[in-house]
């Protein structure tokens, strides 16, 4: 039965390549997310530093202004406040190295307008603030950072206002904030292509203007931040896309600073990694399933090579096992016809005794009595020669050995045949080696075989034909070699390894017992020798011997 | 007295009394026995000078009859017939203390041939 290799193939291929690349997958997504977290918190650090310088500049930004107030709340006096050509002086003099500034005013206690310098002069400067907010705070608090509101100007718009205690009353200086300036500084985080920045208030309206969508006082299109206490970087999803936030409170206003960022942006070179590991992981891959088919390949070779060698084997031991079974029944037929024989023999001889004492010399009935028995014991003795050949199959004698000159053997051997091969016109060719050493050997059986091995040479050839032998010896394997070659009709290729086969022969009926080889071929192996043949059909046949030395 | 005495010992039956028969005819006192414990029951109450003893027997067997006959008449020599098949037999029984041994079918001559010779020594002893 022979193996599925098709199937062994595959499973062992497939076998190496999963237990190459599974380890090989699993190292590379293991580094993958080594990789990919260590970039991230990298990343993040880079954010939170970035947003943390930002805040800061904000809140110097703020510093700053309340400081500049403070000192022109301080620096002059009420009357110069409250004159509207020195405020303005005042104000030129503010104005002229910032831009931050786009007007100023002084508020009474009741939070009426005591004098403007501003754009907004004829709105403004009939207001009265008691009842606003701001006017409130300020008062509470002496300093007052507003949210953008829209005012009465209904402008988008952002106040400090400071509070100064003045003997016994209280007047209120305040400024109104470009809010241009605050942007522009948010504005700076707009790095890259993606991220945005803005600023947010408690209740999450916009304070500037991001980058995507949105206007002052209305909600940003990204998460809520506004309720940051404090700085952090955050990983969200938003609208389906990976996003980076970092929120920072500033400390000046309730606002708080919010960076978006696109981590396809910041992390194009992960990604880029990541193309390389799948590159090389397929390129490993490919040389994986490639070593795997090979070694397969090689693996698959040498289990066919094996499995041949073992049938072959086994065929030999099948040989082998045929030939001891043929023996043993060649041994129980032999002795059972023996007994048969035996009696006939017995029982012509007491015949021919009986004749014996007639007087036959004239009596025809006698006379055909007399060959009759005489012809008996021909017969019987013709069936005990073929028994013997028989047995001789089948003995189990010890060898006699001695020393043997292998091509005197031959020469004694060809000669028995060397008349009727000259009746047939076939010649006989001896080309003898000069090296051949003496072997150690069983003669007879040796005799026997090569008389067996030149009978069949000459029957191959029937008539007109050449019969070489040759002997040869073989240092290496320290064996002598005999050939006996023959300008026969040859053996065919499908009957080449049935010619030792017991009862095989490709003679008519009655020509040949077929056991001539087979009996060849058991003597040369308990010789510890080998037999073989080589046959071209039309050409001729060489039956080859090895013999040992020993 | 000179007469020579042999027994043949075999269980083919028409073998063994055709040859009794022709020994007979021969002028030698023959006798058959068909197994190896008829043999020994014969021989407790007759002599012989020769046994002809087959090797392949049922029950016992040429080489245990031959033990026997040497334990209870050492004097008698023994020849072992045997077939092909069975030639080692034929050695153990010479290691035995048999005689020779002839191999089946052998030609009456042969075998008078063998029991002559047996017969010989037999006398050689004695005399």
């Amino acid at each position: 039965m022979e193996r599925n290799y098709r199937k062994l193939w595959w499973r062992n291929c497939l076998a190496i390549i999963c237990f190459s690349v599974i380890p090989l997958l699993f190292v590379n997504f293991s580094l993958y997310l080594l990789f990919d977290r260590i970039y991230t918190e990298k990343v993040k650090e880079t954010l939170l530093s970035s947003v943390e310088n930002q805040k800061n500049t904000i809140d110097l930004f703020f510093n700053e202004r309340i400081a500049q107030l403070y000192t022109v709340a301080n620096t002059n006096t009420f009357e110069e406040l409250t004159d509207e050509s020195s405020l303005n002086k005042i104000f030129d003099v503010m104005h002229a190295k910032s831009t931050s500034y786009i007007d100023i005013g002084m508020i009474d206690n009741e939070g009426n307008h005591l004098a403007y310098v501003g754009p907004y002069y004829n709105l403004l400067k009939t207001v009265n603030y008691k009842n606003e907010l701001w006017f409130r705070a300020v008062k509470t608090h002496g300093v007052y950072v507003s949210d953008i509101f829209m005012g009465y100007r209904h402008a988008p718009h952002l106040i400090i206002a400071l509070m100064v205690k003045e003997r016994n009353t209280s007047w209120i200086l305040r400024v109104t904030i470009n809010i241009e300036n605050i942007n522009d500084i948010v504005h700076k985080s707009w790095t890259g292509k993606l991220n945005d920045a803005f600023l947010v208030n408690r209740e999450n309206m916009l304070q500037t203007l991001p980058r995507f969508g949105g206007d002052f006082l209305e909600h940003p299109t990204y998460h809520d931040f506004s309720s940051t206490a404090a700085t952090k970087v955050e990983r969200r999803v938003f609208r389906g896309t990976d996003t980076f936030y970092a929120a920072a409170p500033l400390d000046n206003t309730k606002w708080v600073l919010v960076i978006k960022e696109s981590p396809d942006e910041l992390l194009s070179p992960l990604q880029e990694g990541i193309n390389w590991a799948l590159f090389f992981t397929t390129l490993g891959l490919v040389i994986i399933a490639t070593g795997a088919a090979l070694f397969t390949n090689t693996l698959i070779d040498r289990i066919k090579k094996t499995d041949r060698e073992n049938a072959a084997k086994s065929d030999m031991l099948l040989q082998a096992s045929k030939m001891i079974a043929l023996s043993k029944m060649a041994a129980g037929i032999a002795h059972e016809v023996n007994n048969p024989l035996a009696s006939i023999a017995e029982r012509a001889g007491w015949m021919k005794d009986l004749l014996a004492d007639q007087d036959i010399a004239g009596n025809e009935i006698f006379a055909e009595f007399n060959e009759s028995v005489d012809k008996i014991e021909q017969h019987v003795d013709r069936a005990r020669k073929i028994i013997r050949n028989l047995l001789g199959f089948a003995r189990r004698g010890e060898p006699a050995t001695g020393i043997i000159n292998i091509n005197n053997l031959l020469d004694e051997t060809t000669g028995f045949l060397e008349n009727e091969a000259r009746q047939l016109n076939i010649r006989i060719e001896k080309r003898y080696a000069d090296n051949i050493p003496v072997i150690t050997s069983d003669l007879s059986q040796i005799q026997q075989v090569v008389l067996n091995l030149l009978n069949n040479a000459i029957d191959a050839i029937e008539h007109n034909g050449t019969v070489t032998v040759t002997t040869r010896y073989l240092e290496k394997t320290d064996e002598v070699e005999i050939d006996v070659a023959d300008t026969g009709k040859g053996i065919a290729e499908n009957e080449l390894n049935k010619v030792f086969d017991p009862f095989f022969t490709t003679k008519e009926v009655g020509k040949g017992t077929g056991l001539g080889l087979s009996i060849s071929y058991s003597i040369i192996e308990k010789l510890g020798g080998k037999i073989r043949v080589q046959s071209k059909v039309g050409e001729g046949t060489v039956f080859t011997i090895l013999l040992p030395k020993q | 007295m000179d007469t020579l005495r042999v027994m043949i010992v075999d269980d083919e039956d028409d073998f063994r009394e055709t040859i009794v028969k022709r020994l007979n005819a021969r002028k030698i006192l023959a006798e058959g026995a068909a197994s190896g414990v008829k043999a020994l029951e014969v021989l407790e109450t007759k002599d012989f000078d020769v046994i002809v003893l087959d090797v392949k027997m049922p029950d016992m067997d040429g080489i245990e009859t031959l033990r026997h006959i040497k334990k209870l008449k050492p004097e008698i020599e023994v020849i072992m017939l045997t077939g092909h098949a069975s030639v080692e037999f034929g050695l153990k029984g010479m290691q035995l203390g048999a005689f020779d041994y002839v191999m089946k079918p052998a030609p009456l001559n042969e075998l008078l041939d063998t029991i002559g010779q047996a017969y010989n020594k037999k006398r050689g002893l004695i005399h």
